[in-house]
Order: C-alpha cells, then sequence, then structure tokens
C-alpha cells in the first residue's frame, strides 16, 4: 500500500524533530527528561497509600487534635465538625440510604489514611501546607475521633493509622469506565 | 437583556405560500426539515435569525465614521456592547477561592469556548506559577525518574484536538426537585470546549520507562489545594494530553498554566491543572476528590466511584430559559449543543410538542469526537405554548436518557453525572423557561441538592 498523505506528513515532522520513527516505541519523543534522583523524588512525592504507604514519623491524638482544630478548623467546619460553611466531617444523623444522606467522614470515606494525606496537603485553606505531621496526625485523630471510630486517647501514626476500620469500606462499586 | 427573535418573513411567506405544506414538516407543533436552512433557494442561508429587538433609525453617517478609531492593542478585549458575557461565579460562602464559575453557554455560538468564558472549578484559587520555577516530575514504577521543564516539553513533537472538558457535577440541578430557574449556561455550563495543544502523555511515559505493574499513575497538581487523583494507565497511554496551549494560545492561569493534563471525553476533576507530577502506580491513591467526593451515591447505599466517561449531552442554547420569542409567531433557529465523551454524536433530535414526536437536526460541520457537536433546526412557532427539548445519540448507539429513566436509574442522591434531557417550555407569550417532563414535579418547596458543591 503506498503511504497516503497523512502518514508522510507524520514521517517528515517526525524526521525534523529528529526523531527515529523505527520499531522502538521509546524513541517517539526527544528525549529531554533529565533524570531525577531520589531526593527530589521524596520532596515532591506527599501522597498517602489507602494502605498506609507513604505516611511519616510522628504521631497525635484527638485530645491534640482539638486544640488545633478549634484554632484553624471550627470557623469553617463548625464545633465538633458539625459544617458551617465547610463540610459536614461527622455527627451524620441520616443513614446513605435515607432522603437526606450525610456523607460525613465516618459515614462515607472508605480509607481512614485519605484523611491525612488531605489535611496535610491542602489544609488550612489560608496556610495550606504548613502543619507539621504530627499535628496532621492529631487531626486526623480528632476527626476520626469525632465520628466515634477511635478513643480520645488512642494515638494516631504510620501503624495505626491504616487499622482505624471505617464503616463505609466496601460501600463502593467501582465502575472503572 | 436577553437575545431576541425576528421571524423571517420572507421564509414564512415561501413556506405558506408551498402548494404542499407538510413537505417542509419534520416533526410536529411546527420543526421543520433541517435541510430548508442550507438550500440556497429559499434565500436563508446567512441570513441571521437573531437579532437585536430595536434597531435605532440607522443614520446615514454614524458617529463613529466621522473620527478616527481606537488604536491597535497588543490583546484585543470584547465589545463593551458584550459585557454581559460573562462567566458567572458561585463561590464558597467563606472562602471564596472555592467553587465554580459557569460558562455562558447560551449567549455563545459555534462550538469552541472562548479562552477567558472557560468553566473554573477551583479548590483554593488559581495560582500564579513561573513557568521557569515549574518542572514536571514524572516517577514511580519507571525505569527512570525524569523531571522535564516546561521550556524542554515546548520542544517535543506537538499535536493538537478539539474537545471539551466538563466537569461531574455539570447540571446537578438536575436532580433537585424543583427545576433550576438559572439560564442554560449557568446550570449546564459545568463544560466548555476548545482546541487543546500539548504533547502526547504515552510520549513522556514511554520515555520514562512505564513498568507492566504500573496500571494507574497519580496526578498532582501545583495549586493550593495539591489537587490529587488517580488515571488508569490505559487512558494515559490512549489518548491523554500534556496539554500546554488552549485556542492557540498558552493556557490561561485558571485553566492550569502551563501545564494540564487533558484527557479527552473524561470527567473534568481527571484532567489536573497545574499538572507538577505523574506517579505511576500498581494501585490508585483514592484520593478524597475519587472517594468521598465525585462518587455517586445510588438508592442502595452503595456508591459508584471510578465513573470516568461523561455520557452523551445534548442542550438547546436558544431559544432557552429567560430568553423571549419576543416577535411572536414565526420561523425561529432552535439551536444547541451536543457531545459524548464515547466519541461522535451521530444524531440530536428536536421535539417542539414535549416529546411526542421527534425530528433530526442538522449536525454542522465538523463534528469531531469528545467535543461540542451544534446542532440547528428551523421552528416555526405558531403562538401557542411549546414545550421544547433535544435528545442526543453518540456511536456507540448510547441515547441522551429522560429525566425519569436517569431518576430510576440513579436515584436522587449521586449529584454527579447528570446527563438528563432538558425540557424548555414557551408559554403563549414567547417566555421561555425550564420545566421538567413530568408535571407533578414542578410544585413544592425547593428542595434543594444533597451536597453543596464540595
Ligand atoms: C476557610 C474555611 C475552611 C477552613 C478554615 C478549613 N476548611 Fe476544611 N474545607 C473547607 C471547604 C470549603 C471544603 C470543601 C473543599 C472542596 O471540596 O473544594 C473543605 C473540606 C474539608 C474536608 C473534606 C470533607 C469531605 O467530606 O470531603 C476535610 C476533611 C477538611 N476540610 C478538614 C479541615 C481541617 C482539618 C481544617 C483545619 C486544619 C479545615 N478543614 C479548615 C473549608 C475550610
Amino acid at each position: 500500500m503506498l503511504p497516503n498523505k497523512s502518514s508522510l506528513a507524520l514521517i517528515s515532522v517526525l524526521t525534523l524533530a529528529g526523531i527515529d520513527s523505527g520499531a522502538d516505541p521509546t524513541a517517539a519523543g526527544p528525549n529531554l527528561g533529565e533524570p531525577a534522583d531520589r531526593r527530589a523524588i521524596d520532596s515532591h512525592d506527599r501522597g498517602i497509600m489507602p494502605d498506609g504507604a507513604g505516611l511519616p514519623a510522628g504521631g497525635g491524638t484527638a485530645v491534640q487534635g482539638k486544640v488545633s482544630y478549634d484554632n484553624l478548623c471550627l470557623s469553617c467546619h463548625g464545633p465538633g465538625g458539625l459544617g458551617d460553611s465547610g463540610d459536614q466531617l461527622a455527627g451524620a444523623q441520616m443513614q446513605l440510604t435515607d432522603e437526606w444522606p450525610e456523607k460525613t467522614i465516618g459515614a462515607y470515606w472508605p480509607y481512614a489514611p485519605t484523611l491525612f494525606d488531605f489535611i496535610r496537603r491542602a489544609k488550612p485553606m489560608a496556610q495550606p501546607g504548613s502543619l507539621t505531621d504530627s499535628e496532621v496526625y492529631a487531626l486526623t485523630a480528632y476527626l476520626l475521633y469525632l465520628n466515634e471510630l477511635i478513643p480520645e486517647d488512642r494515638e494516631m501514626n504510620a501503624t495505626t493509622l491504616p487499622e482505624v476500620k471505617m464503616p463505609n469500606r466496601e460501600g463502593f462499586i467501582q465502575v472503572l469506565d | 437583556m436577553y437575545i431576541l427573535y425576528i421571524p423571517v418573513n420572507t421564509l414564512l411567506k415561501i413556506l405558506t405560500s408551498a402548494n404542499n405544506k407538510s413537505l417542509h414538516l419534520a416533526a410536529g407543533n411546527g420543526l421543520l426539515d433541517r435541510r430548508l436552512f442550507l438550500q440556497g433557494g429559499l434565500a436563508l442561508g446567512g441570513a441571521p435569525l437573531l437579532a437585536a429587538t430595536t434597531v435605532a433609525a440607522t443614520p446615514a453617517r454614524p458617529d463613529w465614521m466621522n473620527r478616527p478609531g481606537e488604536p491597535f492593542s497588543h490583546y484585543g478585549q470584547p465589545s463593551p456592547h458584550e459585557s454581559e458575557v460573562a462567566r458567572f461565579a458561585s463561590p464558597n460562602r467563606v472562602w471564596r477561592n472555592n467553587g465554580v464559575s459557569w460558562t455562558p453557554l447560551h449567549r455563545l455560538e459555534g462550538i469552541i469556548t472562548p479562552n477567558g468564558l472557560h468553566y473554573e472549578r477551583h479548590h483554593n484559587g488559581v495560582p500564579q506559577i513561573d513557568p521557569d520555577a515549574h518542572q514536571l516530575l514524572v516517577h514511580g514504577l519507571v525505569r527512570q525518574p525524569l523531571f522535564v521543564s516546561m521550556d524542554n516539553l515546548l520542544r517535543y513533537p506537538l499535536r493538537s484536538q478539539i474537545c471539551f472538558v466538563e466537569c461531574g457535577g455539570n447540571s446537578n440541578a438536575g436532580w433537585n426537585k424543583t427545576p433550576s430557574r438559572a439560564e442554560a449556561g449557568y446550570f449546564h455550563g459545568l463544560v466548555s470546549c476548545s482546541e487543546w495543544t500539548g504533547v502526547p502523555l504515552s510520549v513522556i511515559l514511554t520515555e520514562a520507562g512505564i513498568d507492566s505493574t504500573a496500571q494507574w499513575l497519580i496526578a498532582d497538581g501545583a495549586d493550593a489545594f495539591a489537587m490529587n487523583i488517580s488515571i488508569p494507565m490505559a487512558k494515559a497511554m490512549d489518548d491523554a494530553m500534556l496539554a500546554l496551549y488552549q485556542n492557540g494560545e498558552r493556557l490561561r492561569p485558571e485553566n492550569g498554566y502551563p501545564l494540564r493534563l487533558i484527557l479527552p471525553g473524561w470527567e473534568g476533576v481527571l484532567n489536573v491543572k497545574w499538572l507538577r507530577s505523574l506517579k505511576a502506580a500498581a494501585h490508585p491513591i483514592m484520593a478524597r476528590n475519587e472517594t468521598a467526593r465525585y462518587t455517586e451515591l445510588l438508592p442502595s447505599g452503595k456508591a459508584r466511584m471510578f465513573t470516568f466517561t461523561m455520557e452523551a449531552k445534548s442542550l438547546i442554547t436558544s431559544p432557552s430559559g429567560g430568553m423571549v420569542l419576543q416577535q411572536g409567531p414565526g420561523l425561529y433557529q432552535v439551536t444547541g449543543l451536543a457531545w459524548s465523551g464515547r466519541g461522535r454524536i451521530t444524531q440530536v433530535e428536536v421535539s417542539a410538542d414535549g416529546g411526542e414526536t421527534w425530528a433530526p437536526a442538522a449536525l454542522q460541520e465538523p463534528v469531531l469526537p469528545k467535543a461540542f457537536t451544534r446542532f440547528r433546526i428551523p421552528w416555526q412557532w405558531d403562538g401557542a405554548p411549546a414545550i421544547l427539548q433535544s435528545r442526543a445519540t453518540d456511536e456507540t448507539g448510547y441515547v441522551q436518557p429522560e429525566r425519569e429513566q436517569l431518576l430510576a436509574a440513579r436515584g436522587r442522591h449521586g449529584f454527579y453525572h447528570y446527563n438528563a434531557i432538558v425540557t424548555w417550555s414557551v408559554d403563549k407569550a414567547g417566555s421561555v423557561s425550564h420545566v421538567y417532563a413530568a408535571q407533578q414535579e414542578q410544585s413544592g418547596a425547593d428542595l434543594g441538592i444533597d451536597a453543596g458543591w464540595d
């Protein structure tokens, strides 16, 4: 078969860009990426996986977290996480099958480590990134405590946080489409 | 004021004088053959059907012809007479950097959204990023972790694609029990369509060498929310793009400058703006925005998650809610937009009698996959109350559902992925308003939806 016009154009574009359009797919670009070293990657990579992978050292309890919450979070999320201009975080009265479902952390969130991931990356809104890891653990503990998932004095850390059983863990259907 | 309509009397005369008027009828209540607009014989082709109500008497030599005009500009702005063509912002009531702004679809034409009117969803404001201090990190399950600078990325072979981006929460007022009174764009306008230009994501991923166990790509944004979300590797290697340009110019800050992901046809939240890193992983990260939000609660209490594709939807943008058929009975052009995250739109049908009968609308070229498709059909309004609807079909055969069908399948608390048929009611005075097809739902208190914009 003769190459049509558009494939000819493609070949010439690739040739101009100095690309070998041979079989090796790794040759599809000019390879201008620069190797990233471990330290640079670690400072970028702050994500926490649902099994807790990536959780840092440190720890905190709900008792400690309440102090930070009242200072930094209450103005938007209300006393005890009952919600205000920011989402309701705890205290769901309605079930997920009720007319007014309340998708709080305790009622809806499938994984506890997500809470650490989210608070550390995004909170508080006015000074994101300003919390220490132990403060984040303490805030996480407080929100889990408000949702009656852990006792007030239980320390949340890299070992204990992934162990917290979230009631809605099996509540999701992965559509993947 | 709204755009108003002037019936084309000439065409009307031709139509009414035709021996067999039914020749032109395509469906009940005055919908005419879509080809009428194209037939040169009707002298209609370029005739504008939309015009201002009152055309002031035109002097032989208007004022602006009697003095020199404005000088050149470095960056052109819309006419001051078009100041109402604007996004409508709905921020969080306390934290104004969180919320959305809507594209005024009802005031736009064609299929391309102007850059300044592309919808916005920000979780904590628009970062002002210095492109020289911004890099993309590709890491995780890769042979060689890489940093790519913006300058270097611009040296890769680029490609362009016209496609829509639609927020998963678009049209969510449709779940309300009371029909929204907002104008069309201010309740369906969390969707916009642009020509995006960038580097195919597969090129960079191939350069880093993705491990065969990496089924997911975790994307992070460089905004104050540090937005993160998981994307299946198959999509990343298929048609995903590292976008640098939007409609010919570099991305606007509110659309991800200097770099964003474009995943054609997929839910807006996955098209991460201000893209800063991509981590190849065996599993999704289960971020807050793919678990607590952007999941759809079903009546069973279970929730759908990883609902990526935006299914086919259509919307009549003109006439639409808040407009008036000011000139009374006559010929109007019904026009709107259709799009599907699964590919091309193959058909848009329009009804003027509340879904009793349907006529195929003309699809204006180009009809592109995963992009807005503009549709048009002539409609002869007889002055009686009418119910206008549009229904899209895509190339997979998927047909846009009735609202009742969608509610039956999903319940009321899904919040995201609302794509049901939109119904506009035209009253005797020509006023257009949003209604639900099932009459019993239109009374009663405003019951709102189950969650706010978060
Ligand atoms: C200025 C107001 C404000 C402050 C202060 C604030 N938040 Fe938020 N918070 C919000 C808003 C608004 C959202 C929704 C964000 C979105 O979805 O875009 C939110 C969302 C959340 C969520 C996710 C809830 C869900 O179910 O998805 C959590 C958890 C949270 N905040 C925790 C905190 C913590 C902990 C603090 C204090 C360190 C805090 N917030 C301080 C406004 C605030």
